[in-house]
């Protein structure tokens, strides 16, 4: 690890203890923004190392990170690179990485809208990102749609009972009144053989059903 | 003299409106949701465009005469099952008492699928939709364990919808959501036939053609999708070796004769509100038809959207891969793309095999994708969701989707209600001051009461019982009976005559063979085929357990004895009541002929009752 070159210079820590210390970066600038996607190149890492300056300062206010204290390393064509934070007042060992951690959590999303990704695009690789819960409305939407479904049915039935009753209603006194008239001896109507016309279907009077309903009885000719 | 003040109807029996509206009701009867989610999954198990050689064989000989024998049954008869059967002969009313207990039997179950596709219509409304993203665990740190381990989809059909347990005989609690789906989904029922057949029949005009506008759409849609011609190509291969497996021709006769809806008495119901002279040869033709016209358009969609499903997993299996591959060797982004995937990787390989075996790359197959096929609920609520939040614009297209599903599953309805329903009203049990409304209501409460059990958690294991068992053989049996019952009890000359009566030509040649032969031959060779396989292997049921070692795969399970009794009871019931009845008839004419004042009941004639 290039780490052990720079740092074992100015002091002996082990190599376990840096790997601790040491975070791994993923960015998938391209996958993010597409078209409109930035080179990473040496004022990007400028970028970066700010970036976690910032982070560290803001964690702590004790903190006086500089851009310098910020080593990048590795850096792959992918990208991604390993990053370490060391502490200049004190002979230039790295900060521990669980206070590097809990700075950069914190401030995740600045460092995320500086470079225009997400989580998902800007991976620290041992960092988890909490998750953000899904947006939930207060009365669930489905109840709401349901209310206005159930609504409408019920209006539609009550809506039928009330016709089919009113109709039952009519038509009781439409046959009380006929009783009535009758009775009266005021109806019109006429009257064949007992029989009101309009309840003859006077086509049955030309045409007599039974002669003509069975061709079968009749030989050919 | 006391006079009607109005013209009575010939018989004081409802009317259709038109004949467009008779023919609409048998068409959404026979269409349902087995049209979208059966068929093409038959298609696609048995050959592809082979399998359309078996079904339309099925159709000539065993679809179309029965329904034409249906639909002349009720027409000629003008009564419901019950009435008309025993009617043919008081010893046959077996088999209208058993074709009525089917239809409860199957109007309960079906009613509560209707329940689920409206839970999931409810859903459909939200941003992002419920089921494309897994809910956090308790403490926020990760994934829902469970949704996690399988897919968000299945989480929200297992979990969140049926609240499934993992045994049939955990019965588990009654779920609040469901209830209430439940609930508006009987009165949606009642609404519609809430005066039999002049409602149902305005209703029928919106939920039966509705469905057909919904599969253009979703037709069209789907053959702009990416991967729909791979899933077409697919579907329609044909493959002729698979004509050899007798399953085949066994799953053909099964798929028509359901998909059909025949031996429900739903079909006598409605014919038998026809005027008498009308022409129900046609009518029967025309019906079947348009019913596998159906099943074959449904399919295409259907088919595109499950190419598209395939091609986009297997899309994302590569990109996993890609990922993996530059993120373990720092290439830079793009470097890989799907279309150069296995040059990389067999390059890679050569250089550093140890590094590619580390990473444990999954083997991405487009075939594998396509043959992951599912029939029934797991088709629409699992696969067809899962494509659907993969479209732009997924509400509209769930939205769009459920509606269709709930009138193809309404119009369906209709028929069992009416196979319910009308049988009910002739019966002498019910007085006649009753209103209609209050008994529709009636029976529409009793049925809401008998299928909450659906709704505990494991309704659905046990609505899959009610489908394989009160919905397949009693079927089959009746049928049986009917043909045989009216091409020997009733005798085929008399039908003949009646048909030619009321459709004004005699039935041909071929209809007399398929009525006093093959039908009822197909039929036995079918039921004995079925059952055969039945009991061959033991009944068993797939189960959701997510404690299993091999979740999310489902947990094989046998049913329990008392379970696999009510099993036989479902198909046995129905089927008990044609030769109880048939000796009942027996004992009493015994009795009877012992009597001296014994008259000989009237022969019937078709037009004896009409003139």
């Amino acid at each position: 690890m290039c780490f052990i070159n720079l740092i074992s210079l100015r002091n002996s820590s082990s190599f376990q203890q840096n790997a601790q210390n040491a975070f791994k970066v993923r960015l998938s600038i391209k996958t993010a923004l597409g078209d409109n996607a930035y080179a990473w190149d040496a004022n990007e890492e400028y970028l970066f190392k700010a970036m976690v300056a910032f982070a560290m300062r803001r964690y702590s206010s004790k903190s006086t990170t500089q851009i310098s204290d910020v080593l990048l390393c590795n850096v792959t064509d992918r990208v991604s690179f390993w990053f370490v934070v060391t502490d200049s007042s004190q002979n230039m060992t790295a900060v521990p990485g669980s206070v590097v951690e809990a700075a950069i959590r914190m401030n995740r999303n600045r460092i995320n809208s500086a470079f225009l990704l997400s989580d998902k695009t800007l991976q620290f690789l041992k960092i988890t990102s909490t998750l953000s819960p899904p947006v939930e409305p207060s009365t669930p939407v489905w109840l709401i749609v349901f209310g206005v479904v159930l609504c409408l049915i019920v209006a539609g039935i009550v809506f039928l009972v009330v016709a089919g009753i009113q109709q039952r209603k009519k038509k009781n006194k439409e046959s009380t009144e006929r009783e009535n008239l009758e009775e009266k001896g005021e109806v019109t109507v006429t009257v064949e053989n007992g029989i009101p016309c309009e309840a003859l279907d006077l086509k049955a009077g030309h045409i007599n059903g039974v002669f003509a309903a069975d061709d079968e009885r009749f030989t050919s000719l | 003299l006391s006079v009607p003040p109005e013209i009575p109807k010939e018989d004081g029996r409802p009317k259709w409106d038109n004949k467009f509206q008779y023919i609409l009701s048998c068409i959404g009867f026979a269409v349902g949701l087995g049209n979208v989610w059966r068929f093409p999954y038959l298609c696609q198990i048995h050959g592809g465009g082979a399998f359309l050689i078996p079904y339309f064989i099925a159709l000539l000989f065993e679809g179309i005469p029965l329904l034409h024998l249906e639909l002349a049954l009720g027409q000629c008869l003008r009564k419901g099952s019950i009435g008309a059967w025993n009617t043919i002969s008081p010893y046959l009313g077996g088999v209208g008492i058993g074709s009525w207990m089917v239809s409860v039997l199957v109007s309960l179950y079906y009613n509560t699928v209707l329940t689920w596709v409206m839970w999931y219509f409810t859903n459909s409304f939200q941003e992002p939709l419920p089921w494309s993203v897994c809910p956090l665990n308790e403490n926020r740190t990760g994934l829902n364990k469970e949704c996690y381990e399988s897919t968000a989809v299945n989480y929200f059909w297992y979990r969140k919808t049926l609240n499934i347990t993992p045994d049939v005989t955990e019965t588990g609690t009654l779920q609040w959501w469901l209830i209430l789906c439940l609930a508006t989904c009987w009165a949606i029922v009642y609404l519609c036939t809430i005066r039999g057949i002049e409602t149902t029949g305005k209703a029928i005009y919106v939920t039966a053609i509705f469905p057909y506008l919904v599969l253009t759409i979703f037709l069209i849609h789907g053959l702009t999708l990416p991967g729909a011609t791979d899933g077409l190509v697919y579907l329609f291969t044909p493959n002729l070796n698979t004509l050899k497996n007798p399953r085949v021709w066994l799953d053909a006769a099964t798929q028509i004769f359901f998909s059909l809806s025949l031996a429900f008495g739903g079909l006598i119901a409605f014919s038998s509100y026809n005027p008498p002279k009308n022409d129900c040869e046609k009518d029967a033709v025309t019906v079947a038809i348009v019913n596998s016209v159906t099943s074959l358009y449904a399919s295409i969609p259907v088919f595109s959207v499950l190419g598209f499903k395939a091609t986009t997993g297997y899309w994302d299996c590569l990109d996993r891969n890609i990922i993996n591959v530059i993120n373990e060797f720092d290439l830079p982004e793009e470097s890989i793309v799907r279309q150069n995937y296995t040059a990389w990787i067999s390059y890679l390989n050569s250089s550093h095999p140890e590094k590619i075996a580390g990473l444990k790359l999954k083997s991405c197959d487009l075939q594998e994708f396509l043959d992951q096929s599912v029939s029934g609920t797991g088709l629409a609520f699992i696969i067809f969701t899962q494509a659907i939040i993969l479209m732009p614009g997924s509400q509209a297209w769930a939205i769009l989707f459920f509606v269709m599903l709930f009138s193809l599953g309404l119009s369906s309805m209709f028929g069992n209600i009416e196979g319910v329903f009308t049988p009910l009203l002739e019966l002498r049990i019910i007085s006649k001051s009753i209103p209609k409304e209050l008994l529709s209501g009636i029976i529409c409460l009793i049925s809401f009461l008998i299928t909450l059990c659906f709704t505990l958690g494991s309704g659905s294991y046990w609505i899959d019982i009610f489908d394989s068992y009160a919905g397949s053989v009693p079927l089959l049996v009746i049928a049986f009976f009917e043909v045989i019952g009216v091409a020997y009890v009733y005798k085929m000359k008399r039908f003949s005559k009646d048909v030619k009566w009321m459709t004004g030509r005699k039935p041909n040649l071929y209809w007399q063979i398929t009525w006093r032969f093959i039908s009822p031959l197909l039929l036995l060779i079918v039921f004995v085929a079925f059952v055969t396989l039945q009991i061959q292997k033991p009944a068993s049921y797939a189960a959701w357990n997510p404690k299993y070692e091999g979740f999310p795969m489902k947990e094989e399970k046998v049913y329990p004895p008392w379970v696999l009794a009510i099993c036989v009871l479902l198909a046995v019931l129905p089927c008990v009541f044609v030769p109880l009845v048939a000796l009942f008839h027996l004992i009493k004419r015994m009795c009877r002929n012992k009597e001296p004042s014994f008259v000989a009941p009237e022969v019937f004639s078709c037009q004896g009752s009409n003139s």
